[in-house]
């Protein structure tokens, strides 16, 4: 394939790869933008092999179908609950992708740049590998906190930001000493030791960010891998590794905003990481009495009620209760009952994770409404049901300033005229914040195991 | 302990204290019931369901109040019709009654029952706290009355209270003004609200106002300002100016209404007289009044107590026993309103009840212990509005100071300038290669804003993770350099191309799956 035929193919490539992201921002369109997705990919992969300087196909072709065949069966067998961890884990693929490309990149003593050029490439270098690493090992320790492999609490060190400051400093002056070796292949050793500094600062940062902030950490690493592809395009001369990267580093960015933004945080701070800790004051100690109910009894509040609010949170994923609240949404609205689901935007552990519970359990998904839909219109609920949410339904947000997650916007579904909450046990949530709405006189618990309970709450509604 | 109820005697009283229900749970708690026969039987409830739930039935008066050691009952004492004789005379000495009593209206009786060297609990003084709720009477009985209220002016009413256009001609909406927006007043304002009638409120309690305006009414705003909450969430006498300005207020009002429900009670005084016989003159022929005050005098001027009268063309209901006129649903609240009562006095639950003067419900409750006035009880510390919150504005205040370090509109220019002279600093040293890869990755930054930006938010997990699978496009620069000559690269970008293919299979696939699902 000659030069100019391969760009168009990446010009194609690219047109396909907007079209994937945009066609992925609306329901109807979402999985014709997968497909594109799919075919831009597969044309860049096919053009770039063709192209001129691919001369050997054995490595290639073997790795590609090992490669593939270990992602479609991990991608075919994943359970949607793990769907967080599975994509923590990927970004670290990129990650790890990025620092191995560097690397041979940087072997390589083809290029022959003199000057400027050769600085700014080595810069690029030094940047792609450090990117790279963080986001390979600040993704494997956002696997592990997912999938509970570690505690969630986040691990704040003494004088975390002074460490940062620290390794950043380090990296940057082994940057410098970096740039200071003149013969092509040299200076690997300044290299290493920063990979090793960025691993370690992937690890840290990660680590002293609170579980509740783990959405946002999940689609912030999503931006990085994005950057990480970018940087290596610069490395080769690349426009459609740039282009590319660029929009995945992007839309990360956005994402991970756009999550800040619904949990009234700072950007900075929850990258920053500590988020809790900080506060002021100590926040108000909740006290009062819970009043318990049974299953028959909320089956009965249910029969008794007109409209109905559905909360779920990432206990509903916990106890994959998902099915069963699907049934119970059924026979309710077969009774004619209005039945509403309302999803906060950081339920769960990752952006949209309840959106995919509630479409694996064939819940239509114009009944599933967005926080900001729903919030006005609690006075026109009869019941709400919260499945194993806790902090994204807490009074204390509003009016305890001195709260951990004060200023949060919150599902208000006490203003509903019931609450029935699903909890396992008076715990505190994941953020580790009391909840006043247990204690409230229209809210009733019913503790157990989410889809035990919701099991037996739907016998009585059938019996 | 014995709980003894007697048949109410009061003319027209038909409730009862108990009920089969809450007897039962009464003997849950240790206690044993007797019941006067026949004592629920204008609250439809026969001796029959009593006995059931193990309730003895006595056949008079007199041996029930002899054997009982506490009477509960619904009216305060007074002459017995049939025995001629008073039932603070059939009180034991040293008994215990629990009924409405009324203390403030009442000396006499509370003399009386002091010189038994009785103990009494007033339904009438439950405190009004939040623990208290659930054996506050007064307001369950309010609740009742308002909603009869509604009835009985609907009864009166010669029209619909919705509106309708029919072929017969349009009918008009009843419009109903509701005066003190306590509980009987919200109970009121949701009936006639249902039945679909225009419905207005005024009180003279600011806080309120949300409320009403909750329950869908107009809130009728005085243009003058005087707080009129008093403690416990009641109302209080207002200044002379105000009531001025009200009654000119309720002037307006009653030329134009159909039906005036009053409920306006101030604790412990006559009830405030808002409606004057000129109010009454200027309504319309066969408008109704309703007076839910009529038992402490009534609000409005030409009220009689337990009468509807007729006056300049007005129905004027003036019943003091609406909870009554409900008598079955009256007894059954009013039944769970003591048994809570009797839980709270015998936390134990063996059947002996601890009037404890510590715990400020029953505190508040009793009136006289062991023939000693305790009325009125000191002043309860929780009030039911939110006490103000004095920390929070300090807080934001801190806030906002610290904001101010820098003025806004500099602030969000800071951004721009650095990094305007950070793209300055690399044009000025960078080569021309690297600044057309510059301009496509910047360009590129821009689009993937613009797209992401209206993402619906049930689409972050795909987009995630198709996001996730086009970054595997770092597998093209593995691709670029698996040919190299060096055995080290090759197998270095044999990796990266296995791992990346992890990710672009798994991401694409994953996605799929999960659009899948999705489905309307």
């Amino acid at each position: 394939m000659s030069h100019s035929l391969v760009t168009m193919s990446y010009i194609v490539a690219t047109i396909l790869f907007i079209f994937s992201l945009s066609g992925l921002s609306n329901q109807e369109t979402a999985r014709k933008g997968n497909y594109y997705g799919m075919l831009g990919m597969a044309i860049a992969i096919i053009a770039t092999a063709l192209s001129a300087s691919v001369t050997s196909y054995a490595i290639l072709i073997v790795a590609l179908l090992i490669g593939g065949a270990i992602g479609a069966r991990a991608a075919l067998k994943v359970e949607m609950t793990q769907m967080p961890e599975l994509v923590a884990i990927m970004h670290s693929l990129v990650g790890m992708a990025a620092v191995l490309v560097g690397y041979a990149n940087f072997m390589d003593s083809s290029t022959n740049l003199i000057g400027v050029e050769k600085t700014i490439h080595e810069v690029e270098i030094y940047i792609g590998i450090l990117i790279g690493a963080v986001t390979f090992s600040g993704s494997v320790i956002a696997f592990c906190k997912l999938s509970e492999r570690i505690s969630g609490k986040p691990m704040l060190l003494p004088g975390r930001h002074w460490l940062n400051l620290c390794l950043l400093i380090a990296a940057i002056v082994l940057g410098w000493m970096f740039l200071q070796q003149t013969e092509t292949g040299g200076g690997s050793i300044p290299l290493l030791i920063m990979t090793g500094i960025a691993l370690v600062f992937g690890i840290h940062m990660v680590m002293a960010i609170g579980g509740a902030d783990m959405p946002v950490v999940v689609s912030m690493l999503n931006s990085y891998s994005g950057w990480a592809a970018a940087a290596t395009g610069f490395m080769l001369s690349n426009d459609l590794l740039i282009v590319t990267g660029a929009l995945v580093g992007s839309s990360g960015a956005i994402l991970s905003y756009i999550m800040c933004r619904a949990m009234n945080r700072n950007f900075i701070s929850v990258i920053a990481g500590g988020f809790g800790t900080g506060s002021g004051g100590e926040a108000a100690v909740i006290e009062g009495e819970v009043t318990p109910i049974s299953a028959d009894e909320t089956a009965q509040l249910l029969l008794d009620a007109k409209s109905i609010m559905i909360i779920p949170g990432y206990g509903m994923a916990v106890a994959q209760a998902q099915h069963t609240v699907n049934e119970i949404t059924k026979l309710l609205r077969d009774k004619g009952k209005k039945v509403g689901f309302g999803i906060h935007p950081v339920a769960g552990r990752m952006p949209g994770h309840m959106n995919v519970l509630l479409a694996e359990a064939k819940v239509p998904y114009d009944i599933v409404y967005e926080m900001d839909e729903i919030n006005e219109d609690w006075d026109h609920v009869d019941v709400s049901i919260v499945i194993g949410a806790n902090d994204i339904v807490n009074p204390s947000a509003l009016d305890d300033p001195n709260s951990p997650i004060a200023g949060m916007p919150v599902l208000e579904c006490w203003k509903g005229e019931t609450t029935i909450v699903l909890k396992r046990s008076m715990a505190s949530g994941y953020a580790g914040v009391g909840n006043p709405l247990f204690v409230l006189e229209n809210t009733r618990m019913l503790f157990g195991d989410a889809n035990a309970t919701m099991q037996a709450v739907l016998k009585a509604l059938k019996g | 302990m014995k709980i003894g109820i007697p048949k109410e005697i009061h003319p027209g009283e038909k409730r009862v204290a108990t009920t089969p229900e809450a007897a039962e749970q009464i003997i849950k708690l240790g206690f044993s019931v007797l019941l006067e026969s026949g004592a629920g039987i204008n609250a439809n409830i026969s001796d029959e369901a009593y006995k059931e739930v193990g309730v003895e039935i006595v056949d008079n008066a007199k041996t029930l109040w002899k054997s009982a050691d506490i009477v509960m009952k619904v009216r305060a004492p007074e002459q017995h019709p049939v025995l001629a004789v008073d039932e603070i005379d059939l009180l034991p000495e040293g008994g215990r009654l629990i009924s409405f009593i009324w203390p403030a209206q009442n000396e006499e009786l509370m003399q009386k029952l002091a010189a038994k060297k009785a103990t009494v609990l007033a339904m009438d003084s439950v405190p009004r706290m939040s623990r208290a709720q659930k054996l506050d009477a007064l307001s369950s009985m309010a609740n009742i009355a308002g909603y009869r209220a509604v009835i009985e002016a609907a009864q009166h009413f010669g029209r619909f209270f919705t509106g309708q256009i029919t072929a017969a001609g349009k009918i008009p909406p009843a419009k109903v003004l509701v005066i003190g927006a306590g509980v009987a007043g919200l109970a009121a304002i949701g009936t006639a609200k249902s039945m679909g009638a225009i419905v207005r409120a005024f009180d003279t309690r600011p806080e309120v106002k949300e409320q009403i305006e909750s329950m869908d009414a107009e809130f009728l705003m005085l243009d003058f300002q005087e707080e009129g909450s008093g403690t416990g969430g009641y109302a209080k006498t207002m200044s002379k100016e105000f009531i001025e300005a009200e009654m000119a207020l309720f002037a307006r009002q009653a030329m134009e209404v159909d039906i005036i429900i009053t409920t306006a009670l101030i604790p412990g005084k006559p009830a405030p007289k808002l409606i004057t016989e000129g109010m009454v003159k200027s309504m319309k022929p066969g408008s109704i009044i309703v007076d839910l005050a009529a038992e402490q005098g009534g609000n409005c001027a030409l009220t009689e107590k337990d009468q509807v009268v007729v006056k300049h063309d007005v129905t004027i209901i003036g019943y003091s026993n609406l909870p009554s006129r409900l008598a079955n649903q009256s007894s059954q609240l009013y039944a769970t309103n003591l048994r809570h009562l009797l839980t709270e006095l015998c936390p134990e639950k063996n059947g002996t009840i601890n009037v404890n003067m510590d715990d400020e419900v029953i505190r508040g409750t009793t009136v006289i212990k062991e023939g000693k006035i305790t009325w009125p009880p000191p002043p309860p510390k929780l009030s039911a509005a939110p006490a103000p919150q004095t920390e929070a504005p300090a807080y934001v205040s801190v806030q906002e100071q610290k904001k101010s370090f820098i003025p806004d509109s500099v602030k969000q220019f800071i951004p721009l300038v650095i990094a305007g002279l950070a793209l300055f600093g690399i044009g000025s040293v960078a080569p021309a290669s690297f600044m057309t890869h510059f301009t496509v990755f910047v360009l590129a930054c821009f689009i993937g804003y613009q797209v992401i930006w209206n993402v619906s938010a049930s689409l972050h997990t795909p987009l995630m993770s198709v996001t996730n699978a086009i970054s595997g496009i770092i597998v093209i620069g593995a691709l670029v350099q698996v040919s190299s000559p060096t055995l080290n690269i090759s197998i270095l970008a044999g990796l990266a191309i296995l791992i990346a293919s992890i990710n672009i299979a798994g991401g694409f696939l994953v996605t799929r799956r999960m659009l899948e699902m999705f489905r309307k």
